[in-house]
C-alpha cells in the first residue's frame, strides 16, 4: 500500500446545511495528479479507532495545488461524517491515502450522460470540469432536495446553462435514456435506489451494461459487537459497534489491500471458515459468499468469525 | 559511466555496438532456473540493488546516445513507429511528467525540471536540448510531447487505455520492439495483441495479467523480464523491417554464433498514470553477445539448459528454429554435464 498523504484543512464552508466543503493542501510538496472520478481515504482517528472514509474527489484534476472533498452529514452513521462536520476545523492536518479511481470517464464515449442523486454528485464535478478542458459532449441530470441536498447547484446552473436539468423528486428515467444517440454512455452517482432505478430503466430500454457506469455511495455501517479469531495467527480481535471488520483488521497492524471501502471493488476478499456472516456487500454472488466476505462493510451477526488470516 | 565522452555506436550496419565489462555485469540475466515456462513474473517496480539496472524507475546506461541516435534514425524513416490517437492526449503528457521527473530526480548530473505552475523548464545536457514550454500545450514544444520525451529515453513505450475492463493500445513511440509492430497492434486489446503468443493462453496468464494490471495503482508500478534471441545487436527487428533481418537468422554458423547471436532481454515497466488513468508499459531493451554472456560465471551452462529443453512451441515463436541446434552446441561447452 503507498503511505499516506498529510494534507492541511486551508478551506472548509457550508454548501448546504447538511454538505460541507473542504479544500486539502499538501503539507509538503504537491499533491498527487488524480484523474476525474478517483477518490481519496480520509482516516479518521475517533475515540473507538480508526475509520477510514473514502471520498470523492470534487476539485479541477487539472489543480494539484488542492484537492476538494464534500461531506454530507451522516446522522446514523458510526461518527466519520459527524468528526469531520463537527471537530474538524481549518488548518487541522489530516491524513488521506493517495487518490485511486473505480469510476472513471470511458475515454471514447461520444456523448456522457450523468445522473447524480444528493451527495451523489461530488465525483462529477471532477468529470465536468475534465469534459470541459476536452471540450466533450455532456449532460448532467441532478435529483437534489432544495435547500438541503443541492450541493453546487448554483455554481452549475451558470456553468452548465442547458446542459443542467435539476429534480426535486425522481424523475422519468426513460425520457432521459430513451433515443440517445448510438456511442453515449451513462453514469450515475447517489443513493442505492436511484442507482437501482438507473440501471433498470437503461436495461429494460437495451442499453448495453457496458454503456452504464454506477458508483454506489456505500460506507460501512454500524452493526453488533461480535468477536474475530485469526486462524493463521491465533489472534482473537473484537470488532466493536462502529467499526468495521476491515478497520479491526488495521488497528490490529494487518495491511489488507482496498480501495473503496464500500464492498464494490473486490480488493479486500477474505476467506472466512465458521460464524454467521451479515453480507453486505455488492462484489460477491451469493455462491462466493459461503467462502468469503468483504471486510470492509460485512460483518459477523453472532458471537463470533473465524478468518482465514 | 562516462556517457558524454562515450562515442555513438551503432545498431545497424557495422553493428559497433559493444557492453563494456560494468555493462556486461549489470546485465538482467533472466532465468532463476535451468528451465523457462511462462509464468505472470511480476514484481513491485521498486529501487533496489544500487547500480542495477532496478535502481531507478527508467535506467539510463552507457549506450544512451547510441541508442537515441538509433531511434532519430528510425522515426525519420518510418514516423508511424510513433502514435497517439485523439483521446490518449492528456495520457501523452502524463507520460512525459512521470519520464521527467523520474529522469531528474534520479539523473541530476544530466536532467533537470523547473516548474513554475504549467511553465515548465526541461534541460537534458546529454542532448544539449533545453527546452521551456507550457505543460498541456503541444505547440509550445518542437513536436508532440510523448515523442519529444520519447526521443530522450531509453526503451519503447506503450500507452494503455483502460476501458470496457480491459486495455487497449492506442499510443506509444515504438521503435525496438522485439518483432511486433505498433502500427500493427494500435487499437488492439490486451488478449488481441498477445494472441501470437504460444501456450500462455492456454495456461491463464494473460487472464490473470489483465486483472493484475486493471487494478494497477497510482504510485505503485511493476515490473517484470521478458526475453528472446536476435541475430546481431539489432535495436530495431520489427515486421516493417523484417526484408532487413529475417534472413540473418538462416546465416548462424557454429564459427560467428558466438560474436552475432545476442540475448535480448526486455526490463518492462507498467505503471499507472495519474491524470488520464491509462497504464504506461515501457519496454527497456538490453542486449548481450553469447560471447560477452559466457564471461559470467554459470550463464553459459543455465542457458544451455534453458535452450535445450525449451518447448518447441516457444522456440517457435521466439523466432530461434533455425540456429537453436548451433546454438546449444556451441552453448554446451560451457555446461559440465552435457
Amino acid at each position: 500500500m503507498s503511505a499516506a498523504i498529510e494534507v492541511r484543512v486551508s478551506a472548509a464552508r457550508m454548501l448546504t446545511p447538511v454538505v460541507r466543503e473542504f479544500t486539502l493542501q499538501a503539507c509538503a510538496g504537491l499533491l498527487p495528479a488524480f484523474s476525474p472520478g478517483s477518490h481519496v481515504q480520509v482516516h479518521l482517528p475517533l475515540a473507538e479507532g480508526k475509520l477510514r472514509n473514502a471520498y470523492s474527489l470534487t476539485s479541477d484534476p487539472a489543480d494539484i495545488q488542492h484537492y476538494r472533498i464534500a461531506v454530507r452529514l451522516q446522522e446514523a452513521s458510526r461518527g466519520g461524517s459527524h468528526y469531520l462536520h463537527r471537530q474538524v476545523q481549518v488548518g487541522d492536518t489530516l491524513q488521506i491515502s493517495p487518490p485511486a479511481n473505480l469510476f472513471a470517464l470511458h475515454s471514447t464515449a461520444s456523448l456522457h450522460i450523468l445522473i447524480a442523486g444528493g451527495i451523489g454528485i461530488t465525483p462529477f464535478m471532477a468529470y465536468i470540469a475534465a469534459l470541459e478542458q476536452r471540450k466533450a459532449h455532456f449532460e448532467l441530470h441532478y435529483l437534489c432536495r432544495p435547500g438541503l441536498s443541492d450541493a453546487y447547484v448554483e455554481a452549475l446552473q451558470q456553468r452548465l446553462g442547458s446542459r443542467l436539468h435539476t429534480y426535486a423528486s425522481r424523475p422519468d428515467l426513460s425520457r432521459i435514456l430513451r433515443d440517445r444517440p448510438l456511442g453515449s454512455h451513462l453514469y450515475t452517482c447517489g443513493p442505492q435506489p436511484l442507482l437501482d432505478a438507473v440501471r433498470q430503466q437503461a436495461k429494460a430500454l437495451g442499453w448495453p451494461t457496458g454503456r452504464v457506469h454506477w458508483e454506489a455511495f456505500n460506507a460501512a455501517q454500524p452493526g453488533q459487537p461480535f468477536d474475530l479469531e485469526l486462524l493463521r495467527s491465533g489472534r482473537r480481535l473484537r470488532v466493536g459497534i462502529e467499526q468495521s471488520l476491515l478497520e479491526a483488521l488495521e488497528s490490529a497492524g494487518l495491511q489488507i489491500p482496498n480501495l473503496c471501502r464500500g464492498g464494490v471493488c473486490g480488493q479486500c476478499m477474505t476467506r472466512h471458515v465458521s460464524g454467521d456472516i451479515e453480507h453486505r456487500d455488492s462484489f460477491l454472488s451469493p455462491a462466493e459468499q459461503a467462502d468469503f466476505l468483504m471486510p470492509c462493510v460485512s460483518r459477523g451477526c453472532g458471537p463470533c468469525v473465524s478468518l482465514d488470516l | 559511466m562516462t556517457i558524454q565522452a562515450s562515442p555513438v555506436q551503432s545498431y545497424r550496419d557495422d553493428f559497433s555496438f559493444r557492453n563494456s565489462s560494468a555493462a556486461i555485469r549489470r546485465f538482467p540475466f533472466p532465468f532463476t532456473e535451468d528451465s523457462y515456462l511462462y509464468s505472470v513474473n511480476i514484481e513491485p517496480a521498486t529501487s533496489r540493488d544500487p547500480g542495477s539496472i532496478y535502481q531507478h524507475g527508467f535506467d539510463i546506461d552507457e549506450h544512451y546516445r547510441s541508442e537515441m541516435a538509433e531511434r532519430a534514425l528510425v522515426l525519420d524513416k518510418d514516423p508511424r513507429r510513433y502514435l497517439v490517437l485523439p483521446h490518449m492526449q492528456v495520457a501523452a503528457w502524463d507520460a512525459l511528467q512521470m519520464l521527467m521527473e523520474h529522469l531528474a530526480a534520479d539523473y541530476p548530473q544530466w536532467f533537470s525540471l523547473v516548474r513554475e505552475g504549467d511553465h515548465w523548464h526541461w534541460r537534458n545536457t546529454l542532448l544539449n536540448i533545453d527546452q521551456h514550454f507550457v505543460f498541456g500545450d503541444a505547440t509550445s514544444l518542437p513536436c508532440e510531447p510523448l515523442e519529444f520525451i520519447g526521443r530522450q529515453v531509453q526503451g519503447d513505450f506503450a500507452l494503455l487505455d483502460q476501458r470496457d475492463g480491459d486495455l487497449y493500445m492506442d499510443a506509444g513511440l515504438v521503435t525496438s520492439p522485439a518483432d511486433w509492430s505498433l502500427a500493427f497492434d494500435a487499437g488492439m486489446s490486451f488478449k488481441q495483441w498477445h494472441s501470437p503468443v504460444p501456450m500462455a493462453h492456454q495456461m491463464g496468464i494473460f487472464d490473470r495479467a489483465l486483472k493484475y494490471l486493471l487494478n494497477l495503482q497510482v504510485g505503485q508500478p511493476v515490473r517484470r523480464l521478458n526475453w528472446t534471441l536476435t541475430i546481431n545487436p539489432r535495436l530495431d527487428s520489427s515486421p516493417e523491417t523484417f526484408h532487413e533481418w529475417g534472413a540473418d537468422r538462416g546465416r548462424i554458423t557454429a564459427e560467428n554464433v558466438g560474436q552475432q547471436v545476442h540475448l535480448r532481454v526486455e526490463l518492462q515497466v507498467m505503471a499507472r498514470l495519474p491524470r488520464s488513468n491509462a497504464v504506461m508499459f515501457s519496454i527497456r531493451t538490453y542486449l548481450i553477445s553469447m560471447q560477452e554472456l559466457v564471461t559470467q560465471s554459470g550463464w553459459g551452462c543455465r542457458l544451455h539448459r534453458v535452450l535445450r529443453d525449451l518447448p518447441e512451441p516457444i522456440a517457435d515463436y521466439k523466432g530461434m528454429s533455425r540456429y537453436r541446434q548451433t546454438l546449444v552446441e556451441w552453448l554446451s561447452r560451457f555446461d559440465p554435464q552435457a
